[in-house]
């Protein structure tokens, strides 16, 4: 099969005067199969990438929304090898590419080449990863290469020049523009930083250079859009899907892609 | 531990020093394994430490803190009953970090962390806390520095350590008890991660133990190696010879690997390391996280760690909450893993069967934490013993890491102390004074 790339998505959509628009929802919640509901009414309403989280017991960049969504999770039983399920029965069912986002010690447990393949099998893109960074990244960047994943690091307003050149260098697909010195969560504005960090960004080279953290409203996506390659949204999301099921997602994911 | 590949190791290994290990790799352990968004702050806590150990006033400074406020050295105490009652005449030395100001090891490294956020010009430093032993000791850092001091404290241990929650208020602390997750360590150290990344520009995260990512390892270890500094020399002065064995409790490890250092590069000092095993190791109720845990990465290192197949954290128990913590310090894990030091666990019963031992024979009350170095040292003693070695010229060091002040309602509730008739007025008087004061406020 022929897999989908967050840098094609993100290519198409700059061909059409606009950002990527990127969501993320956490694996298994409420359960496996609304998850991937969720995801593919996504898809369905304006959304390029998609991002599934892996829930993950120590979760220290995440926020509570997030954090109780993956608790709840696992709570119910999620087993970090169904997350291979999930991708395939979104890319089944759509044409966006599709990421993971995880901490990284699940992926290690598994073995980082074993779950690299299977992911790669199922046709997902690449992988997002919070807690690792480029320095100890060698085993990834190994498997990543081999199985032709991308593999989004992250930079932060707090990021010196040398390190977003080094993980600029050693990203591949986007990289992840953190919009504040914070924890994922739903805020009233975009933090000023995000600008700053995106043009680090590009100045390192960077080809493609989307923001999250705190993205949660149409204007937000407008605003952002104007300097950046795409937008992320996620505990927004999140709260639509467990305030008001699949149909509260879709609706959101419309208005945050100007659909609706 | 007498492989072939041991020896290979033991014999590459002694041509040179592991006692400054300076990190940020332990062999395959330790890095930095966390967020982009803290690397710059774990970048200058890096190079503040590596300045300021250069730096004569701030070595001048430490040692004036160590000597007039904490009280060092501490003591090294032959125990003389323990020895002969329990230990088959094998002489004990007790190093007496008991005898510190707060009453355990952990002042060592709050100071010196204290010490590098003024440095670095922060105003506030936070802390994780599991029995509460690290919060004191950052609170009271904190109130002699002048510097603001949030606590982490999971909700349940809060409620198990009201005491000491109290105690890092009257000092002067914030204490917020976390209520996420499995409410315990592991999720107060996630919190504080999680503040430290919002707040990093006014903020150190003071760890209180020798974990996380680089440079905390070496950094805890470097503030605590005036432990193993001062056993050795206090040995040498007392018995003019190296002790036969070492011995300390581990949870993060930072007790440890401050004794630890001071023997490492002494071949013929054996060095165990003493586990909280729970209700047993083979029960799924323990802390023994370096005996059952398999490598990983959690709150920032690569070390063993407790985790089902999933790579999910799994919880930890043991009577001691300051052992109970599903990870351990990266040095350890390599330090097992070469054959250098030995680690074992010990159970509830074992640990609470030499705190009372040591009660009655010596006077002395140790923190449960390190009555699981006290079992060790009996399990130890014993098995010299039984191997034909002359007790009398065998001679082994327990880290008495912390007083057991805070553990006498555990201690006192497992030993069934506790008069039932009293137990029971107390608590009719707590109730009439609860009832009492919601009508107050009632009225």
């Amino acid at each position: 099969m022929t897999r989908v790339m967050s840098a094609e998505k993100i290519a198409a959509a700059r061909a059409e005067g606009r950002p990527a628009l990127i969501g993320y929802l956490p694996a298994g919640f409420p359960d496996v199969q609304t998850s991937i509901e969720a995801a593919v009414a996504l898809a369905e309403n304006g959304v390029d990438i998609i991002e599934i989280g892996i829930p993950y017991s120590d979760p220290v960049m995440d926020g509570q929304v997030i954090q109780e969504a993956t608790v709840h999770s696992l709570a119910n039983g999620f087993k970090v090898a169904q997350i291979f399920d999930i991708v395939r029965g979104i890319t089944q069912r759509t044409d966006v590419a599709v990421m993971v986002m995880t901490y990284w010690n699940p992926v290690l447990r598994m073995g980082v080449d074993e779950f690299s393949r299977r992911f790669a099998e199922a046709g997902g893109a690449g992988l997002i990863t919070p807690d690792l960074v480029p320095d100890e990244a060698g085993e990834w960047i190994e498997a990543s290469t081999k199985y032709d994943l991308e593999r989004v690091f992250l930079i932060a307003p707090s990021s010196s020049e040398a390190r977003v050149l080094s993980t600029v260098d050693a990203s591949s697909g986007f990289v992840y523009c953190v919009s504040l010195m914070g924890v994922t969560g739903a805020r009233s504005s975009v933090s000023s930083a995000a600008q700053a960090v995106v043009d680090a960004a590009h100045k390192a080279g960077a080809e493609n250079a989307c923001v999250g953290l705190g993205v949660s409203r149409r204007e937000h996506v407008e605003e952002i859009g104007a300097y950046a390659d795409g937008v992320i949204v996620g505990t927004a999301l999140v709260a639509a899907l467990r305030d008001g099921g699949v149909p509260a997602v879709a609706e959101l994911a419309a208005q945050l892609s100007g659909r609706a | 531990m007498s492989t072939p590949e041991n020896s290979e190791l033991s014999q590459s290994i002694d041509a040179q020093s592991l006692r400054h290990a300076s990190g940020p790799y332990f062999g395959a352990y330790g890095g930095r394994w966390m967020p982009e968004s803290l690397m710059a702050a774990m970048d200058e806590l890096n190079e503040t430490f590596e300045a300021a150990k250069n730096d004569p006033e701030f070595i001048a400074e430490v040692k004036d803190l160590n000597k007039n406020y904490s009280g060092r050295p501490s003591l090294l105490t032959e125990a003389k009953r323990f020895s002969q009652e329990y230990c088959g005449g094998v002489r004990i030395f007790l190093k007496r970090e008991d005898l510190n100001h707060t009453g355990s090891h952990k002042i060592n490294n709050v100071l010196g962390q204290a010490l590098l956020a003024k440095r670095m010009g922060k105003t506030r430093i936070i802390a994780e806390t599991g029995a509460g032993q690290h919060g004191v000791a950052s609170a009271t850092a904190a109130a002699l520095m002048g510097l603001e001091c949030v606590v982490y404290m999971g909700a349940e241990d809060t409620r198990r350590q009201a005491l000491n929650v109290a105690r890092m208020r009257l000092l002067g602390a914030t204490v917020i008890p976390v209520t996420v997750g499995s409410q315990t360590l592991k999720d107060a150290i996630n919190e504080a991660l999680r503040d430290w990344v919002a707040n990093v520009e006014n903020t150190h995260y003071l760890l209180g133990t020798a974990a996380g990512g680089a440079p905390f390892p070496a950094m805890v270890r470097y503030f605590h190696e005036v432990i193993g500094d001062e056993a050795r020399e206090q040995i040498l002065a007392q018995t003019g010879r190296l002790p036969d064995a070492v011995t300390a409790c581990i949870g993060g490890g930072s007790n440890a690997i401050g004794i630890f250092h001071g023997f490492l590069d002494d071949p013929s000092v054996e060095i165990y390391g003493f586990e909280a095993g729970g209700d047993g190791v083979d029960t799924d109720r323990h802390a023994a996280t370096i005996t059952l845990g398999r490598p990983g990465v959690l709150h920032g290192a690569k070390s063993y760690l407790m985790q089902d197949e999933d790579g999910q954290t799994v919880e930890s128990h043991s009577i001691s909450a300051g052992l109970d913590y599903p990870g351990v310090g990266p040095e350890h894990a390599y330090l097992s893993d070469i054959g250098r030091v030995s680690y074992e666990p010990v159970t509830d019963t074992e640990a609470m069967d030499a705190f009372k031992a040591l009660c009655r024979t010596e006077g002395i009350l140790p923190a449960i934490e390190s009555a699981h170095a006290l079992a060790g040292t009996i399990r130890v003693a014993q098995r010299k013993v039984a191997e034909g070695v002359n007790p009398e010229e065998t001679i082994i060091i327990a880290n008495l890491s912390g007083r057991g002040d805070k553990d006498v309602g555990t201690a006192a509730a497992w030993f069934n102390m506790i008069d039932e008739k009293d137990a029971e007025a107390e608590i009719n008087v707590a109730n009439s004074q609860n009832s009492g004061s919601q009508n107050s406020e009632e009225k």
